[in-house]
């Protein structure tokens, strides 16, 4: 089932927490809300499923198109997963996941033996057949979440929504979880949605990533597209390392510490002040000048320690830049701390203005 | 709070004082001696007392002490008074707990402060309040002489006293516990298509039952024991308006010592069996989740 957000609107106190944020996700599509604390993230998941109400005349949200602002929470088919599980504490693994059933009105219960059996399955399919009769506080961080998503599965939602996840777990835990999590919507593939901080899990998961910041949403795109194509300032930071240079664009070419670069494709048509990014694996460095224009920099420190080799530098106009380059190249370098090296943007991306 | 701090201590392990944080054994005697003598002093010689000053005319006096008209009267009001009062308040103050820890609303602290007022406004004076409202020359008394109906020095004025002496139990108790569990469950619940009812009865209830069968066990004590409110509104007509309490007092005034402390004693019966029911449902509660636990654990293996 798709989901469409319209034009939508929260405020809290004097606080907005969302600014006329519109979205469209397609039926079957896994994905990311990414952005910091306070983005707003939450909020619009938490008014998708209807549990937190939009300002009043702001807008509206349609699942499968069809306007649900005056549908309760218990009849919007929406399947949530809360952050901290919020399983009942009272029940056993079994009672929770078979909760949603057992509600259910009268002439729609399924029978005592369907419930039985639909629960284990779910069980199965979260890997905690053998559980069933703990309870929560019997369990592991991993297992509670496993059970929440289980509960939430039990009542076939038309979407499911997940918040931060895996927020709350350990990081190796997590790191299971998330791809775990990935093949089971490719095994159901039923629409879903996750919000979460960490820039890895949403390009990891997700087949599309919304990264929002300050009530509004910055970019939309797949995870290369967001990576590689940031459409603003914002979404370079966000996601991943990166050097910030100040400049001036100029007839095509862009001019900042000493050097002056051919305009890379960029959407907006920019004169003058500008702001120029290199991520630090597009920073390659030599030991001679070969004739390409390059910054003269000098090495500060070098962490060796990883899949790529983190060189720290400072160039002559007394800026510091981060380069990673990899293992075998710096075999090959004999660099060291206080060699003086030269330094070349691979590739830059340039957004206008002095100041973020 | 008593409620909530009666299970942490069940499951924290046992502190056993190890050498080197403990304090010398000199220290440790002297505390520990104090406190058993605080609590033998002031708890367990008032109780002792009263029953051996019941018994002192012998057994058959001390239930000739219930039996007289008057005695019947006041044990069955004491009774009726609680049977209105607790169910009331128990309504009463799971809705006010609820509305306190999951709605923010304008007044919310007012609401707080009113549900504390009868902790803080001395009983006698709760009384005289429903004195000034419904007695005769009250605000609403010659409204209520017209209609014939009485209550001040009847029984419902004494339902309404003992209904405000112990309407803060329930909430009190309540408040704190379901401020610190949050509104999560309840939204899970709705999410997963459960009604405002299904979610109150099935997820709510079951997790502040503790603090409730609590906030019950002390509104009760109350109800049955209350004098100060109930003797201003009651009136004292031996046989119709004397609670338990009330009639202790007149028959202490009677200079039938053995007779009022026979009557103490029950009250202080009933204060004794409250206990014990709260621990046997506790320990039934507790008994019933490991059965459960392990019912489902063999449902597994087959």
């Amino acid at each position: 089932m798709s989901i469409e957000v319209r034009n939508i609107s929260k405020t809290f106190g004097s606080f907005k927490a969302l600014d006329n944020v519109s979205l469209t996700v397609k039926a079957g599509e896994l994905v990311a809300l990414l952005g910091p604390s306070g983005s707003g993230k939450t909020t619009l998941l938490r008014i998708i499923a209807g549990l937190e109400q939009a300002d009043p005349g702001s807008g509206e949200i349609l699942l499968n198109d069809e306007d649900v602002a005056d549908r309760h929470v218990s009849a919007r088919g929406v399947g949530f997963v809360f952050q901290h599980y919020a399983l009942f504490r009272h029940m056993s693994v079994f009672e929770n996941v078979a909760f949603g059933l057992r509600v259910k009105r009268r002439r729609e219960r399924p029978s005592k033996a369907f419930i039985r059996q639909k629960v284990h399955d779910l069980l199965k399919l979260v890997q905690l057949d053998g559980l069933a009769g703990r309870y929560p506080h019997q369990l592991s961080g991993g297992q509670r979440q496993r059970v929440a998503l289980a509960r939430a599965l039990a009542v076939e939602p038309r979407v499911l929504l997940l918040d931060e996840p895996f927020g709350a777990l350990d990081a190796k835990v997590r790191k299971e979880l998330r791809s775990w999590l990935r093949r089971l919507h490719d095994e159901l593939h039923i629409t879903s949605v996750f919000v979460t901080h960490d820039q890895d899990e949403a390009l990891e998961v997700a087949d599309q990533v919304v990264v929002m910041n300050r009530g509004k949403i910055e970019q939309v795109g797949t995870p290369d597209e967001v990576f590689h194509q940031p459409a603003t300032e914002f979404v370079m930071h966000f996601l991943g390392d990166v050097n910030t240079f100040h400049g001036r664009v100029n007839q095509g070419m862009v001019q900042f510490s000493e050097l002056e670069l051919p305009f890379p494709e960029n959407r907006q048509q920019i004169v003058g002040d500008a702001r120029v990014f290199v991520r630090p694996y597009d920073v390659t460095i030599d030991t001679k000048t070969n004739g390409l224009p390059a910054l003269e920099a000098k090495v500060v420190r070098v962490h060796s320690a990883g899949p790529l080799v983190r060189v720290e530098l400072l160039t002559k106009a007394n800026q510091y830049l981060t380069s990673e380059i990899s293992q075998e190249r710096f075999a090959t370098m004999n660099i060291r701390p206080e060699s003086t090296v030269y330094v070349r943007p691979r590739h830059i991306r340039v957004f206008a203005g002095r100041e973020g | 709070m008593a409620g909530s701090i009666a299970l942490r201590t069940k499951r924290a392990s046992a502190y056993r004082p190890i050498a080197s944080t403990g304090e010398s054994l000199l220290t440790r005697t002297i505390l520990i001696t104090i406190a058993l003598a605080t609590l033998a002093l002031f708890l367990v010689l008032p109780l002792v007392l009263i029953f051996t000053e019941a018994l002192k005319q012998g057994l058959g006096a001390y239930f000739a002490a219930f039996t007289t008209p008057d005695a019947r009267s006041a044990i069955r009001l004491t009774l009726i008074t609680a049977l209105i009062a607790v169910p009331l308040n128990t309504v009463f103050g799971v809705a006010a707990a609820w509305a306190i820890a999951r709605f923010e609303f304008k007044g919310k602290s007012i609401l707080i402060t009113l549900i504390d007022l009868p902790f803080t406004v001395s009983p006698v004076i709760a009384g005289l309040l429903f004195v000034i409202l419904f007695g005769t020359r009250g605000w609403l008394g010659p409204w209520l002489q017209e209609h014939d109906i009485r209550i001040i020095f009847a029984v419902p004025g004494i339902i309404i006293a003992t209904l405000f002496v112990t309407f803060p139990f329930v909430a009190r108790e309540l408040i704190p516990l379901m401020q610190a569990q949050g509104s999560e469950e309840e939204l899970a619940a709705l999410t997963l298509g459960a009604s405002g009812f299904q979610t109150f009865w099935r997820v709510t209830l079951p997790n502040i039952k503790w603090g409730l069968i609590y906030g019950i066990i002390l509104t009760n004590a109350r109800a049955m024991g209350e004098f100060g409110a109930v003797s201003v509104v009651s009136g004292h007509i031996r046989g119709q308006t004397n609670t338990m309490p009330l009639h202790i007092e007149v028959l202490y005034n009677d200079y039938q010592t053995s007779a009022s402390f026979a009557v103490a004693s029950l009250l202080a019966f009933l204060a004794v069996l409250t206990l014990v029911v709260k621990s046997i449902v506790e320990w039934k509660n507790a008994r019933s989740h490991a059965q459960a636990a392990r019912e489902a654990e063999q449902g597994d293996h087959q």
